[in-house]
């Protein structure tokens, strides 16, 4: 018999339903064989103009019908598809799923044309600050108001797919779709739940937040090859592409889904954060957070370092972010980190920000499951000062029992996964 | 008694009442307050607004102050306060292994730049260009930062050194109720030995009461209790400026350390009523029916936000499940959306902790109770979605 608890004694938790959508396309095939063919989903803007922006490149997905109806409608879309492909494929019910749902999204605002639409209809006599509210009390506009609600995407989620309880949304930044699961595979480990739905999705590229980005000096303005912008560990890199996506993994602790004869596609063994109080946008410059991060996930699994065969990095293609991300493995695994296979799926599908977690976490789950390891591509000038392994331009079949995923955020937000083929 | 229960060590609060725990405990148990509003700054609206906070007392560096709007500056002024009353703050060993679960909101967008593309944009067609060139120049590039949600936290590991963990939660008051709960969860299974929880929510800006004016929930009249606002007024909901912040321990960790203790966290419950369905009222005396409720009367420290719906089915769902003596505290606060259901918690367990009841906040509306209460019932039940409540009981 299977053992089903790990080595603290905990349920351990499989992974049985997997689902995703990128730029690249919709669904777990045709992103699988566009990312292990290093096709780039990298393109120009057609979604809004790109006057007066130095970023005129992003990730968008534009094939779907909210695509253009604004970032909450296009968010709660590619969640639906993303969680319908994961709980269809892990044979639990579509509309009675009967676990909690954890979903990591980004913070909503008023949509730009909600409120030029709202303002078409003020009375400008009244003092500024009233004039949104007046038209607001007089025409309810119940999609306009749930458009501006946290829990809203969530609680339509729920409502779908018959998810139990309160659910939470969160946003740990970048990180997001990382602590989604983390929490997911929390509440299992406590004995809550048998299932839990961790959703990353993230539809929100509108004009003003590539402009607030762009702001920060966070993007690239590479723009006249889009699908070369994306180069993580590149001498040249300049700066993350603006993407969107989403991925599901349905959660279950392994006992329940041998009893149910479910197919189990992996394990998600461990899971490790540590907050940075360094600054609001970089990290502390000797890494510890980020090293602690890796080495809590490593121990929460149970397994050293050693253990590791292949890094999922969070590889943003920020000067920044690469150089720090490559000063805390090469601290944790030591000379190994030479010769480790680290590749950044964001090279080809830019960056999800809230998905990006979740989306890497599914392609983790496939790279294990296919034996073979996506590259990263624009790696055509090597950074001399970080030496790695990036599995560079094309895909490589590999022998991979364990992941190491990362995800680091604004606001000091570290979180880290450890995914294995096998349980224990 | 157990050594993994989750107790209460510290406590954190502003509101238009003032700062600090023992000041609320001290204006709210005191009969015949009147609350403290500003009915004209955003008329027809009433807010209860901020109080005058020296926020350096709890974020020494201005450039840290700098980097933040309103809303993040005062949860972290907040969770410093709640840090200081648990005997945490600059403790390094203690902060650093700290977990914190912030509800939050955000975008407190710059109103002037709003305003100016909105009026350039009723002489323009090009609306979406006009919008690249005015954010693209007038925007301040940190202010991003400094409205983004899972900020708040960011700034509370900056500038407090809470490091353990960071997780943000949104959604309203789900968000509060969800942050409370999973802490406590954690902490009662090992997964964690203490914790900062809270929220923070700034009314003061027109984007907020927006909203909730969206979904038509503001009321619009003479400010009245929270269990007094008629339909023919408005939504129901009077809004405040306020934060609460809890610092959560296991039982052990507090003894180790000596810590005071206010209550313990007995249990949470919470939910996600299908209100169009119309079964609210059964699904929060659901929800209270889950705790092992005393025999008799006992304290309902209530979050009731006044929306006509939710604050209905409340009172009779209250009513219905057991021997309660109401007291919805938003009448003297306001409604503060994500910090609704920890202020909720904290004073039921200022009232547990200093053995009495707080006199009716509304005596028409409120029954009298007496004595020291050994538990009390904190609830947060959504203007909108979602609803919580915690059973505090003595230490």
């Amino acid at each position: 018999m299977t053992k089903t608890t790990d080595h603290l004694g905990r349920p351990i938790v499989a992974i049985t339903g997997i689902g995703v959508v990128t730029s690249l396309g919709q669904g777990v095939e045709d992103n699988w064989a566009a990312l292990t063919a290093g096709r780039s989903g990298i393109h120009p803007i057609t979604r809004f103009p790109t006057d007066h922006l130095n970023t005129t490149i992003c990730g968008t997905v534009d094939f779907l019908p909210s695509s253009n109806k604004g970032a909450s409608a296009l968010t709660y879309e590619l969640a639906e598809l993303s969680a319908l492909e994961a709980i269809s494929g892990s044979g639990l019910s579509t509309n009675d799923f009967g676990g909690p749902l954890f979903l990591a999204s980004p913070p909503v605002e008023l949509d730009w044309r909600d409120r030029f639409s709202l303002y078409d209809s003020a009375n400008h006599d009244l003092p500024p600050y009233e004039r949104l509210l007046a038209v607001a009390r007089e025409q309810l506009r119940s999609e306009t108001f749930e458009s501006t609600q946290f829990g809203a995407i969530a609680d339509r989620l729920s409502d779908r797919f018959g998810a139990r309880g309160l659910p939470i949304t969160l946003s740990t930044a970048c990180a997001s779709g990382a602590t989604a699961i983390q929490l997911g595979v929390e509440a299992i480990r406590r004995g809550e739940a048998d299932r839990a739905l961790a959703i990353g999705a993230d539809g929100s590229a509108t004009a003003e937040a590539l402009i607030r980005f762009s702001l920060l000096s966070a993007l690239s303005t590479q723009n006249e090859f889009p699908e070369k912008a994306s180069k993580p560990f590149s001498k040249d890199r300049d700066g993350f592409v603006l993407a969107e996506g989403s991925a599901a993994l349905v959660l279950e602790s392994l006992e329940s889904a041998l009893a149910r004869g479910a197919k189990v596609l992996g394990i998600m063994a461990g899971c490790g954060e540590k907050a940075d109080d360094f600054h609001r946008t970089r990290s502390k410059p000797d890494a510890s957070p980020a090293i602690a991060t890796v080495n809590a996930a490593l121990a929460d699994a149970g397994i050293s370092a050693d253990d590791i065969d292949y890094i999922n990095a969070h590889g943003t293609s920020t000067p920044e972010n690469d150089k720090m991300e490559h000063l805390s493995l090469s601290t944790v695994f030591g000379e190994r980190m030479k010769k480790l296979p680290i590749s950044s799926n964001k090279s080809m599908i830019g960056h999800t920000l809230s998905a990006a977690g979740a989306v890497e976490a599914v392609f983790s789950v496939l790279t294990m499951q296919n034996g073979v390891i996506p590259p990263t591509i624009n790696y055509d000038n090597p950074d001399p000062a970080i030496e790695l392994d990036v599995v560079p331009n094309v895909k490589r079949e590999a022998e991979v029992r364990t992941v190491l995923s990362n995800s680091f955020g604004f606001g000091g937000q570290n979180a880290c996964l450890v995914m294995a083929r096998e349980p224990g | 008694m157990s050594e993994r229960d989750v107790v209460i060590t510290g406590i954190g609060l502003v509101s238009s009442l003032g700062e600090g725990a023992d000041s609320h405990w001290q204006v709210l148990s005191t009969p015949g307050q009147a609350p403290r509003i500003d009915a004209e700054r955003f008329a027809p609206y009433t807010i209860h607004p901020l109080p005058p906070i020296d926020w350096g007392q709890q974020i020494p560096k201005r450039g840290d102050q700098r980097q933040m709007e309103t809303w993040q500056r005062l949860g972290t002024y907040t969770a410093g306060l709640a840090l200081d009353d648990a005997g945490m703050k600059g403790d390094d060993a203690l902060v650093t292994t700290m977990d914190m679960i912030v509800a939050a909101g955000g975008g407190e967008r710059d109103e002037a730049v709003d305003q100016s593309i909105l009026d350039a944009g009723l002489k323009r067609n090009d609306r979406e260009v006009l919008l690249n060139e005015k954010l693209t120049t007038e925007l301040r590039p940190t202010l991003f930062l400094a409205q983004l949600s899972n900020l708040l936290a960011g700034n509370i590991s900056i500038v407090h050194k809470v490091t353990g963990s960071s997780r943000t939660f949104m959604g309203e008051e789900g968000a509060g109720v969800a942050a409370v709960e999973t802490a406590a969860a954690r902490i009662r299974a090992g997964q964690s030995t203490h914790a900062l929880v809270g929220g923070a929510f700034q009314t003061e800006h027109p984007d907020m009461l927006l909203t909730y004016e969206l979904g038509g929930f503001l009321h619009r009249k003479r400010w009245k209790p929270v269990w007094s606002r008629a339909s023919n007024d408005g939504g129901g909901v009077i809004s405040g400026s306020g934060a609460a912040f809890l610092v959560l321990e296991s039982r052990a960790h507090a003894e180790a350390r000596g810590a005071k203790i206010y209550a313990v966290i007995q249990d949470v419950a919470s939910g996600r009523a299908r209100r169009a369905e119309g079964n609210l009222d059964e699904a929060i005396s659901g929800l209270v029916r889950r705790f092992d409720l005393p025999a008799e009367k006992m304290l309902a420290v209530s979050g009731a936000s006044g929306a006509h719906v939710a604050t209905g089915a409340e009172r009779r769902a209250l009513q219905s499940a057991g021997n309660f003596a109401l007291r919805g505290f938003s009448s003297l606060t306001g409604h503060l959306r994500e910090a609704q259901f920890p202020f909720a918690v904290a004073l039921a367990a200022l009232a547990v902790k200093n053995g009495a009841s707080y006199p009716a906040f509304d005596a028409e509306n409120e029954a009298e109770l007496d004595g020291a209460p050994k538990a009390a019932l904190a609830t947060a039940i959504g203007h909108h979605r979602f609803e919580g409540a915690a059973l505090v009981v003595a230490a």
